[in-house]
């Protein structure tokens, strides 16, 4: 086959795969950025627990902190999606025989589950940006009668950004890599089953497979665009 | 005249260490007291115990007549009752820090209208116009949209006076404030203060400037180890110090 007849198959005409790619390129980004939603609450959260003074909540954010980290992705990803199915079932089967039949939604539970892995990795960015606010910052605030939550609101978490921002940058980029690995769950129609469904039919592999490629190097260049405009935007006074 | 602030037998230990061994104070309204004393007296952390940055140990301070409720712990120490209540006389004690600690990710306009805008409720409009006419009477007008890290520290500091007065407090309390400039830049900020005392505030001034607290001063404490050794009038204080200790200090401060 030659090479023209190769990008014909990318057409997006009913015979060509474009249209399902730039299906999976959305779908791709709809998972990352709803799984990086789901991680910059937790870390929030966490880096509170952690950083707090009571012991439970820094034991419960120690142990998910630490397992979460010491366990493959992939690993974790499978163990969420079917424990955590299996277990909301049970759940829902003692409330009542209606929900016997309940199926889980595929992408919420992979967007949970890649969220809930991403926030142990965000709970360690925000705690070091926190403590890395010089503690004559708050005082200011204090000074000047500004409760907990006002300071919070109005001088650690946008001084935090500024600590947190290449971390942060840093996840988002694994997360809209980690999102693939949801396409070991079945009928994802992420970019890469896209990849891999186009490549079966087609025997192409080399070429589809390099195409999900160019689209995630595509995704990564526009993002650190972004996370580059963000960086200067929070060091505005700093340099 | 009106009591604005009065400290009465302050106690604060860190650990073992007795800092504050019972210290009392009274400033009335328009009073400029200048606390002076060698470092590790005590002096700096009385000023945080008033407007609780540190926690005293006991004691009672009162700010226009209103007692801040304290409760004692079993281990020694002390907390506030009702942290509402600290928080409503902290917009009353603005304090100006050796470090000014203006917010750096805000501009000089933003840290002058913050606590107004935030703590006070002040209408946004209202908060820059008053911010505007302390930045001029700083003289630093013209610094309005810059970022504090863009100042020298003689701006910052005037800045953080601004920020402070644009609190309308009761009584200014300033930590070490010309502390932690390059001695060319003294001169502008303790104009600065020099004229709020003109003026007629309350303040309570940390400070190793003996002139300053000489010249300006209403009221001179000399604190020795957590003690007021002796307080008085400036002529007497310096003049004629009765403390053999408050002539050593002084005798070794060139001034």
């Amino acid at each position: 086959m030659d090479q023209a007849s190769l990008f014909s198959l990318l057409s997006f005409g009913p015979d060509g795969w474009g249209m399902r790619f730039v299906e999976g390129l959305v779908v791709t980004v709809e998972v990352s950025v709803a799984a990086y939603c789901i991680s910059l609450i937790l870390g929030l959260i966490g880096a509170g627990a952690k950083l707090s003074n009571s012991k439970v909540a820094r034991g419960i954010a120690d142990l998910y902190t630490t397992l979460v980290r010491a366990l493959p992705e992939l690993l974790l990803l499978l163990l969420i999606y079917f424990s955590g199915a299996d277990a909301l079932k049970f759940i829902l089967s003692l409330i009542s025989e209606d929900f016997e039949d309940f199926e889980i939604n595929t992408f919420a539970a992979a967007v949970a589950a890649l969220g809930f892995i991403g926030g142990a990795y965000m709970t360690e960015v925000m705690r070091g940006a926190i403590l890395s606010i010089p503690n004559s910052q708050i005082e200011a605030a204090k000074a000047c009668g500004m409760s907990r939550f006002l300071t919070l609101r109005r001088v650690i978490l946008p001084q935090m950004l500024r600590y947190a921002l290449p971390g942060m940058g840093n996840l988002w980029l694994s997360a809209t890599k980690d999102s693939s690995l949801i396409s070991v769950l079945g009928n994802t129609q992420d970019l890469l089953f896209m990849g891999y469904r186009a490549s079966a039919v087609t025997k192409h592999y080399g070429f589809f497979y390099s195409v999900a490629a160019i689209l995630f190097l595509a995704i990564t260049i526009i993002s650190m665009i972004v996370i580059k405009m963000l960086e200067a935007r929070v060091n505005r006074g700093y340099r | 005249m009106d009591t604005t602030l009065k400290v009465e037998d302050l106690h604060k230990k860190f650990g073992a260490v007795e800092v504050l061994k019972g210290v009392s104070l009274e400033a009335r309204t328009g009073d400029v007291i200048a606390m002076i004393g060698s470092s590790g007296s005590g002096k700096s952390t009385l000023l945080r115990c008033i407007n609780l940055l540190e926690t005293p140990n006991s004691g009672r301070v009162y700010v226009n007549g209103e007692l801040i409720r304290m409760k004692p712990l079993q281990d020694g120490t002390a907390k506030p009752e009702d942290i509402k209540q600290v928080e409503r006389i902290r917009s009353k004690l603005a304090m100006v820090f050796q470090s000014f600690n203006l917010w750096t990710h805000r501009t000089i306009l933003e840290n002058v209208i913050e606590a107004p805008i935030h703590v006070l409720g002040l209408p946004r409009k209202e908060a820059i116009e008053r911010a505007e006419i302390l930045l001029a009477k700083v003289g630093i007008a013209e610094k309005r949209n810059f970022y504090p890290n863009h100042l020298s520290g003689g701006q910052q500091q005037r800045a953080a006076i601004a920020r402070a007065l644009a609190m309308e407090p009761s009584v200014l309390l300033f930590d070490e404030p010309t502390s932690a400039l390059d001695p060319e830049l003294i001169g502008e900020v303790l104009q600065v203060m020099r004229k709020l005392a003109e003026e007629g505030r309350t303040m309570l001034v940390v400070t190793h400037e003996i002139g300053f607290a000489r010249d300006v001063a209403s009221e001179i404490v000399f604190l020795h180890k957590g003690q007021i050794e002796e307080k008085g009038p400036p002529r007497e204080v310096i003049g004629s110090p009765k403390s053999e200790r408050l002539r050593q200090f002084l005798s070794a401060t060139r001034h």
